[in-house]
């Protein structure tokens, strides 16, 4: 049967792909039937291992690693079908290790014509923010959750929106894709108000609502435990803009969902998630909260990490992009619980002022807050009422708890020079409570200011050089520990004082990159620990890199050290180990 | 794993056709559904501008070198504008982590393109674009007739001069 089914989607693709060919065959012929289009994109990643003991790199006895992807889309009328061959021979270190082989990790088939638009096969779809759906695509970063089943979209009336699907979810690939254990079922409905009633089309005032719903299904095959085997979660939205003026807001409930993620309990889950802004020409204004208690949600209860994850809880706090801010302390959403909040200011600082310069000045100004939500343990020992001890904890859903979780503070100003200098000066001040996102094995909170300065000069035309650099100062408190088992206690309890460990200590990183319009891009970064606690680790990691572009296609080959850290694209993260080598990436889209 | 491998070999050799014929097979702007800034539901395919050439611009909020195209082309669209007529659209895929900053992006900014929000990335898909920044053009016949991946300063200026080329009804 697997030999089967693999066979089917090659000959699918192929055949596919032969009839565009075909397509193309007759381009200078009298007027030939159309026979659709076919485009796509590849995609490549091959590494050289070296071994590096210092840096923690193993000797990798297969030496190179390599990740591949060919998107073939084909489109006639009103149909499109889609191919997506996979190949990891074998598959880079660092990434997932539920992926081997080659074969087809993707295929549908749609048709869409007026109103209705059916997919049969794979298919990536979010209700409202995805509080309680989103499946997606970070090929970076090894998640996929693609639904493999039916989706139908269908507008009955205008400013009417539906949304059904059902399938299962892409799990792991071993020469093909293999999906989960669980079954999702979803229903969205969204109304856009001033489609639905003509005279309010040209209003000032835009809304929507939405509602969706959301159930998945998986047997339990729990020993001890009588495992909900449906679980059902429904949420609603709502915005509005008006003017300057733009709010969102958006809730969600999921029923009780023992999991590894929430050490099985049965309590049941919500999240709330609130957004307001205000703008207009040369200022920018957002303040967002965000409360989340045990909305971990998957389809297959046992699974961990970045698997088979239905819903998508993002942090609400800055995605940086400087080295060292964005990859060495990243924070990620608590879904057993968290209460989070941001403000974001943009302003342009009008060219030809005092403060503007010649050329106007750019600041940014972003703090965001995450707690702990204000819960109390129900007692284990509760023998009188085993199933309120089951629901492990009560809270007060809107409540701040006590424990910060993270915080952030940032400001970066940015002020072209003169018609060739360009700077952006950045200040970045983290709040890292490690015993809760549990980053590095150091116990305690850290404390780091990071500054960053970034100068681009422009040699003459098309010609660039960029330099950064950048500098990480870290400091951190003492911990209260068991001594016995070296759990973290909170303030009041019991235990022994752990000395303050500053993590990894200090870093200092340089950037220097010249780019040659519209094709070169030669980089070399450094980053260097030179304040480890351990002397033997204050080591530079250095990387070099050569990237060439043409139209659609861009080749780099960088070689040098990669340290252990993080590595998050859009809000989800994974680790990645230290690495030493030379890599290869080549993407291209036709 | 034999067969894998002829899978591939045929597969490679198909792209490299493809290549060939890159420039040669037009494509219209795919269809898929986007978010206007305040959140109304758009169709891609109808995005045009009366016959005069398009760029569309794949962003994010959290991408530097498509903040610096964007505010590059910014400095000077009212020059492209008036001499052109070309039209910017910019996508942002930011998803509902930075979604609800785009607008404030934005406007602080003072961009005066069209923005749409591509929030779980259905018309990136549709339009193959791997990594941003992703840029294309389009022809005043609505063909994506260019594309380019990846910003460097002065990028777009080789950008305009094909604005400029298919503005005078040239073929690029």
């Amino acid at each position: 049967m697997v030999l089967k089914h693999h066979i089917y989607n090659y000959i699918a693709g192929i055949s596919l792909s032969l009839v565009c060919l075909g397509a193309f065959g007759q381009e200078n012929a009298p007027p030939a039937p159309d026979l659709g289009q076919l485009h796509g994109n590849f995609e490549i990643t091959a590494q050289y291992y070296n071994e590096d003991s210092l840096i923690g790199a193993p000797d990798f006895p297969e030496r190179v690693g390599a990740n591949a992807f060919l998107n073939l889309i084909y489109v006639k009328g009103n149909f499109e079908s889609g191919v997506r061959f996979e190949s990891y021979e074998p598959v880079l270190q660092g990434y997932p290790t539920n992926f081997e082989g080659s074969g087809v990790g993707l295929r549908y088939a749609r048709y869409r014509k007026d109103e209705l638009d059916i997919t049969a096969g794979h298919f990536y779809e979010q209700f409202g923010s995805g509080l309680i759906l989103r499946t997606y695509e970070e090929r970076a970063l090894g998640v996929d959750n693609a639904i493999d089943g039916i989706r139908v979209k269908y507008k009955p009336f205008r400013g009417v929106y539906l949304t059904g699907l059902m399938g299962k979810q892409r799990f792991r690939f071993e020469n093909r894709v293999q999906n989960g254990d669980g079954r999702v079922r979803g229903f969205d409905a969204e109304l856009n108000i001033n489609e639905l009633i003509p005279s309010l089309a040209e209003s000032r005032t835009q809304m929507t609502v939405g509602g969706s719903f959301v159930s998945k299904f998986q047997a339990d095959r729990d020993p001890l435990l009588v495992l909900p085997e449906n679980v059902s979660s429904y949420g609603g939205r709502f915005s509005l803009t008006r003017g300057k003026f733009s709010f969102l807001g958006e809730y969600a409930y999921k029923i009780n969902d023992p999991s590894a993620d929430n050490n099985f309990i049965f309590k049941d889950g919500q999240a709330v998630f609130v957004s307001g802004s205000y703008s207009k020409k040369g200022l920018g204004i957002t303040l967002a909260a965000k409360t989340i208690d045990n909305m971990s949600f998957r389809s297959d209860r046992s699974e961990t990490v970045n698997n088979l994850t239905i819903n998508y809880l993002p942090a609400l706090t800055r995605q940086h992009t400087y080295n060292l801010a964005a990859t060495l302390y990243p924070y990620a959403t608590q879904p057993t619980g968290e209460v989070g909040y941001q403000a974001d200011l943009i302003y342009k600082i009008p060219k030809k002022t005092y403060f503007g310069g010649r050329y106007g000045t750019t600041v940014s100004i972003n703090y965001s807050g995450v707690n702990s939500l204000d819960t109390t343990q129900i007692p284990e020992n509760n023998v009188s009422d085993s199933l309120k001890t089951l629901q492990g904890y009560t809270t007060n859903f809107f409540s701040l708890g006590s424990q910060t979780f993270f915080k952030d503070f940032n400001i970066e100003v940015t002020r072209k020079l003169s018609k060739k200098t360009k700077i952006t000066a950045s200040y970045v001040n983290f709040v890292f409570n490690n015993d809760v996102v549990k980053l590095s094995p150091n116990k305690g909170t850290f404390f780091t200011d990071i500054a960053i300065l970034d100068v681009t000069y422009k040699i003459r035309p098309k010609h660039t050089l960029r330099v950064e650099a950048q500098h990480l100062w870290i400091n951190s408190v003492p911990t209260k520990v068991d001594s016995t088992n070296l759990n973290v206690l909170s303030e009041g309890e019991l235990g022994e004082t752990i000395s303050a460990e500053r993590d990894n200590g200090d870093w200092a990183a340089a950037i220097v990159e010249y780019t040659f319009s519209p094709h070169w891009i030669v980089s070399v970064i450094d980053q260097y620990n030179y304040n480890n606690n351990n002397k033997d680790l204050r080591i530079h990691y250095v990387t070099g890199s050569v990237v060439y572009v043409n139209k659609g296609t861009r080749i780099m080959l960088s070689y040098g050290r990669q340290r252990a850290g993080v590595f998050c694209v859009g809000g989800v993260c994974r680790n990645v180990p230290a690495s030493n080598g030379l890599t290869l990436s080549l993407t291209s889209s036709f | 794993m034999k067969k894998n491998l002829f899978t591939f070999i045929g597969l490679f050799a198909m792209v490299a056709i493809l290549f060939g014929f890159d420039s040669d097979s037009k494509r219209k702007i795919p269809a898929a559904t986007v978010k206007t800034l305040d959140l109304k539901t758009f169709d891609t395919s109808t995005i045009s501008n009366d016959g005069k050439p398009i760029v569309i611009s794949f962003w994010a909020t959290w991408c530097s070198p498509c903040k610096k195209e964007l505010n590059a082309i910014a400095e000077v669209y009212e020059d492209w504008q008036d001499e052109t007529g070309v039209k910017v659209v910019a996508i942002s895929i930011d998803d509902a982590r930075n979604m609800n900053k785009v607008r404030p992006y934005v406007d602080g900014q003072g961009w005066e393109y069209d923005v749409y929000l591509d929030p779980n990335a259905d018309f990136k898909r549709a339009m193959n674009v791997n990594n941003v920044p992703h840029t294309f053009l389009v022809d005043g016949n609505g063909h994506i007739v260019w594309q380019h991946n990846s910003y460097s300063p002065g990028d777009e200026e080789e950008l305009y001069e094909l604005v400029k080329k298919l503005s005078e009804g040239k073929d690029i």
